[in-house]
């Protein structure tokens, strides 16, 4: 077992842990002010895919990194336009995103790369493999900060969990929620774009893999708050490095490999468990999932 | 004037999806009316294309129903993904564990499986919803990742045969097969995997009819979809209606595993779902939440599914992506759809109430 506890696991966990940060805190500006954001899957997707094109044919990842953002911006523009304007539903509205993004990627790699969903290979010299990381933990003291600390942040719980009064003491209800969706976009987008331009140096097909559900398990994991989303996130990122380093090494007395199935079931029925109450309870925003209409 | 303001909504959507596929087809240097003509002429070519469209269509109606029946007692099952892996897998266990047994025996057992095997996993969020009121939209969207882990798993160390290098179980047992429609439709080839579980998806879609709006407790259930209240206070018990819905929601998800395994590959294959599970939100969606609406929303979306392929390969840039791109933007325009309404109802065409 002592081989598997490593220097090397800890800067794995570090770097598996990274995009489900960004994205779950992304997922946090979303749901706190209301809107429920399955769709983080979708952003990934969507700023993965431009970062590793855009450095690509650019040739400098900030560039990237900065296009990654906006890709992500743009489909969480289309997410809530469809819900705050015209009030979709929202889990419908986000799996519609999820497939549409499945889609894009490949449709256009398809027509600027001539390839079938993924991008060109990026030369080493242009990535950047830490950037990400010191953003995504950064972002956590400045997520707290915000949320808790600013007029903005009170503003956007409060159209999360009652809109009708923040109406009434003259929040802009709408404008709050836009800001909180966008930012999960941007955020989202981050986290994509290191997956594509940070960890590896192209975007193949679908590359997320469920990581904008795992962010959303850890969010709901720390209940919806910035700390404790965090300390999901990393839980949920060692048992990944975990799986990954434990592959090969040890086994099994019968010689097999263990299965590294139940080790990625643990964030899911995590989730799971603590969301029906046996961890302490985990209560969304009041509001979450309602459009909101003003009153005429 | 009803048929036609059902009708009215979804046709917008779907045309107003495939205008943006075509200008997106238009932008990337390829004709758009090309491309859709190859999608329709060869997925409703005689016989190979409409066997193969009707084929796509078998699971869609499946999951289409599992969303509808769940969507109309107030409940968003995103889970019928993972039920219909756990049906295909459970089906498929009884197809190998049983292979030996006479058909008459083994087909209704292996039948059994795949409802019971989808009715359990879809009852789990049942009850965590009717008992600690957690949203069965997260706990869908988890039990299906568990779902296909567990069966990643089970096929791997348990049930595949060693040394195959695909992620598959061993073949079920020949009596567990069930004909393929070529068999009894002059000029079908059998090659075509279409088989009896697209009836069995028909025959469904007129029970979810004469459950929903014919008897009692598709009246409760119903009732609890409309106004959870109000029903309480009429004698209904909501938190029995919860899970009475999803059970029978994941139950027809589940059977998508007859049509996959007992029907198509006679084994059961790791990650065979081509999303099935959630383009059956978008049928039921798209098809009004009415079982006529299922079938004819379902044909249309296995319709690009058949027909994607052709446009992958005979069109200049256009992959067989542009699928899930019109999939995607059709499910957008129908869940947004306040955004066509808006300019209908200033001309009085449609009043409806606000929700």
């Amino acid at each position: 077992m002592a081989e598997i506890f490593t220097i090397s696991l800890i800067w794995s966990t570090i770097r598996l842990t990274t995009p489900l940060i960004l994205a779950a805190l992304g997922g946090m500006f979303s749901e706190r002010s209301g809107v429920i954001n399955i769709a983080l899957e979708g952003m990934m997707l969507a700023g993965a895919f431009t970062a590793a094109a855009v450095t690509y044919a650019v040739g400098s990842p900030f560039v990237g990194l900065l296009a990654g953002m906006g890709a992500g911006m743009v489909i969480a523009g289309i997410h809530a336009i469809a819900c705050i304007r015209y009030r979709a539903d929202q889990v419908v509205t986000g799996t519609a995103i999820n497939i549409l993004m499945i889609g894009v990627p490949g449709f256009l790699s398809g027509a600027f790369f001539l390839s079938s969903g993924s991008t060109p290979q990026i030369p080493k010299e242009q990535l950047i493999p830490r950037t990400p990381i010191m953003i995504a933990f950064a972002l956590v003291p400045i997520a707290w900060y915000v949320l808790y600390k600013t007029p903005f942040g009170l503003r956007l719980r409060s159209v999360g969990e009652n809109p009708e009064a923040a109406d009434a003491a003259g929040v802009p209800v709408a404008r709050m929620r836009y800001a909180g969706v966008l930012l999960s976009g941007i955020l989202a987008g981050i986290g994509g774009a290191y997956l594509s331009i940070g960890q590896s140096s192209l975007f193949t097909r679908n590359m997320t893999s469920g990581r904008g559900f795992i962010a959303l398990a850890a969010l709901i994991f720390g209940k919806w708050r910035p700390v404790q989303t965090m300390l999901a996130c990393l839980l949920f990122g060692l048992t990944e490095a975990v799986t990954i380093q434990m592959q090969g090494v040890v086994k099994l007395p019968s010689g097999e490999d263990i299965p590294v199935q139940f080790i990625h079931m643990v964030p899911y029925l995590l989730t799971i468990i603590v969301l029906a109450g046996f961890i302490g309870s985990s209560r969304p925003p009041k509001a979450l999932g309602i459009p909101y209409q003003k009153e005429r | 004037m009803i048929l036609l303001r059902e009708l009215l909504f979804p046709l917008i959507a779907v045309v107003a999806a495939f205008i943006v596929g075509g200008i997106l087809i238009l932008v990337i240097g390829d004709n758009p009316l090309q491309a859709y003509g190859l999608l329709f002429g060869s997925a409703l070519s005689w016989p190979v294309g409409i066997g193969y469209t009707l084929f796509y269509a078998t699971p869609l109606i499946f999951t289409g129903l599992a969303v509808l029946v769940a969507f109309r007692c107030g409940l968003l099952n995103i889970g019928a993904e993972g039920q219909l892996y756990i049906g295909a897998f459970a089906t498929a266990w009884v197809g190998i564990t049983l292979a030996n047994l006479s058909p008459w025996l083994l087909i209704p057992l292996c039948f059994i499986a795949a409802i019971l095997g989808g009715g359990v996993w879809g009852a789990i969020p049942g009850v965590l919803k009717a008992r600690f009121g957690s949203h069965e939209v997260i706990n869908t969207i988890m039990l299906n990742f568990i779902a296909v882990a567990l069966l990643s798993y089970f096929t791997q160390y348990h049930y595949k045969t060693p040394g195959d290098p695909i992620m598959q179980t061993v073949p079920i047992g020949e009596g567990a097969h069930i004909a393929r429609l070529g068999r009894f439709i002059p000029g079908l080839p059998e090659f075509i995997p279409l088989n009896l579980a697209f009836v069995l998806a028909l025959i469904c879609c007129g029970l979810v009819y004469l459950f929903l709006w014919r008897t009692k407790w598709g009246y409760e259930l119903r009732a609890t979809g409309t106004n959870p209240s109000a029903a309480e206070y009429g004698g209904i018990s909501v938190r029995k209606q919860i899970i009475v819905a999803m059970t029978i929601s994941g139950a027809l998800a589940g059977m998508v595993g007859i049509n996959e395994v007992l029907g198509y590959r006679y084994r059961y294959y790791d990650g065979f779902s081509d999303n099935y599970g959630f383009t059956g939100i978008a049928v039921a969606l798209l098809g009004r939440n009415h079982p006529v609406g299922v079938i004819i929303s379902a044909l249309l979306f296995a319709i690009l599914q058949r027909g994607g392929i052709p446009v992958d390969a005979f069109t200049e840039h256009v992959t067989k992506d542009i699928v899930q791109v019109l999939q995607g933007t059709i499910i957008l325009f129908v869940a947004a759809e306040a955004f066509f309404r808006g300019p209908f109802a200033k001309f009085g065409l449609l009043n409806r109430s606000k929700v």
